[in-house]
């Protein structure tokens, strides 16, 4: 069991690279295999389950610069203003997002209201922050190495930022209010659509095995013993 | 087998989740960091069976209150009422509002179950080392991993329903005790999904012949 407990213990010790950089393995079936040059806009799938390894993407960078500073504009808009309002006999009301998770808060859901707050704010942020982090730091020569240890941890904001699933729920509750009062559609709820288009497009543009061979190594020595190409063109 | 490894465990070989680099863990080592993004390298993610099992446990025991107690209480001056996620599914269900009524249908009761039992079946057919319908099970599980974040749909109708009626004394609408047992179904069967590693489901068909030896999945 020597396996499990020193799974816990932070080992200092480097892997070796394997020589052949075009190799490697499945992360759905672990199955070893050369991943061949590909044209730009095309994939390569795992021969044996079908999992996609990598799909090469035409200005990757630039592209995703250009939506990782658009986002940001948008997100703000639609996180100040309401996204869903009502009339009802001469009353109005009317929602943010935030304000939605702040009632669930007031009203002893706090842990609710924490995952909401999560799930369709801040994880949002950090989805676009960070990938805006990479973009910038990938565009240097040589990435350095903070860059590789946010692009490690990005795919979980992706995971957790579910503005598209809210989008939906909204569209649910809009319906459900629609038998009681007067809906009055928000700004944030016009805007958050687009935001998601973009989320997408962001995500579905963005090259990540083209940043993560641009970036310095953990253990340089490591690297310029496996002769990477790269390598020669540092400073 | 031996001739052509069929996994990388089998060649000794580790690839990282982070950045997808082979490598070799150092001589005498069982496992490393990845030389490229620093992130510490397993064979296959630790304790996945027990993890993932611990993960959709605690969601099939938040399973049964989240569909049993009330998600929602609406208060009129004719009293209050409580309704569940099927009883939501219910009122929603009109001439014009069946297809919102479908979707959360889906979401909420279809997705949720059919996880559960999806990540039991996984689970059960790794550990017994089944070698069938390897392409499909890893299929299954890419679904279930693409599918499960839907179901919080439900939490977010809830969420904005709550907070825009309220308009005391005619009419106003809480968040209700089941809301947190359902958005824990939806939080631990995710959890569940990235504890399970599917290279598991392939390990039974390629035997560990070469590779490591104390690689044990207790």
């Amino acid at each position: 069991m020597s396996h499990q407990e020193s799974g816990l213990v932070h080992t200092e010790i480097y892997n070796q690279p394997v020589a052949d950089a075009s190799l490697i393995a499945c992360l759905h079936c672990d199955l070893p295999q050369r991943l061949s040059e590909i044209a730009l806009g095309a994939s390569a799938r795992c021969p044996r389950c079908n999992k996609e390894l990598w799909r090469r993407r035409e200005d990757s960078l630039n592209r995703t610069l250009a939506l990782t500073l658009a986002a940001p504009v948008l997100y703000v808009i639609a996180n100040s203003v309401p996204i869903l309002g009502l009339t009802i006999v001469g009353r109005d009301a009317s929602t943010t997002v935030i304000g939605g998770a702040q009632h669930l808060w007031n009203n002893g859901q706090q842990l609710v209201g924490v995952l909401v707050l999560f799930s369709a704010v801040v994880a949002p942020a950090l989805q676009i922050g960070l990938m805006l982090a990479i973009v910038l730091g990938a565009m240097r020569e040589r990435a350095p190495r903070w860059v590789g240890a946010v692009l490690r941890h990005h795919p979980i904001t992706r995971i957790w930022s579910m503005i598209e699933v809210m989008m939906v729920g909204v569209l649910v509750a809009l319906v459900k209010i629609v038998d009681y009062a007067t809906v009055i559609p928000g700004i944030a709820l016009f805007v958050l659509w687009v935001l998601v288009f973009i989320l997408a497009r962001m995500q579905a543009g963005f090259d990540s095995r083209e940043v993560w061979e641009k970036i310095q190594w953990a253990d340089e020595a490591q690297r310029d013993a496996a002769g990477d190409s790269l390598a020669e063109g540092t400073s | 087998m031996s001739a052509a490894a069929m996994t990388a465990m089998q060649q000794g070989l580790q690839s990282c989740e982070g950045c997808g680099l082979l490598s070799r863990p150092a001589a005498g080592e069982l496992e490393g960091r990845c030389p490229r993004c620093d992130e510490e390298l397993v064979f296959r993610k630790n304790q996945s069976f027990q993890r993932t099992w611990a993960y959709l446990i605690a969601a099939t025991i938040c399973y049964v209150p989240a569909n049993v107690l009330p998600v929602l209480t609406t208060t009129t001056a004719a009293g209050a009422e409580s309704d569940t996620i099927l009883q939501g599914v219910v009122l929603l269900w009109s001439p014009t509002g069946w297809p919102l009524s479908i979707i959360v249908l889906i979401a909420s009761i279809m997705i949720p179950s059919a996880k559960i039992v999806a990540l039991a079946y996984l689970l059960i057919s790794s550990k017994r080392g089944s070698v069938a319908n390897n392409e499909q099970r890893v299929r299954l599980y890419r679904m279930v991993e693409f599918i499960g974040r839907w179901s919080m749909v439900d939490v977010f109708v809830d969420t904005f329903t709550a907070a825009l009626i309220q308009l005391q004394p005619l009419m106003s609408v809480e968040p209700g005790p089941g809301l947190i047992f359902f958005a824990a179904v939806v939080v631990f069967t995710m959890l569940a999904v990235e504890s399970f590693d599917p290279r598991l489901i392939w390990d039974s068909a390629n035997p560990t012949e070469t590779g490591p030896r104390e690689v044990t999945y207790a």
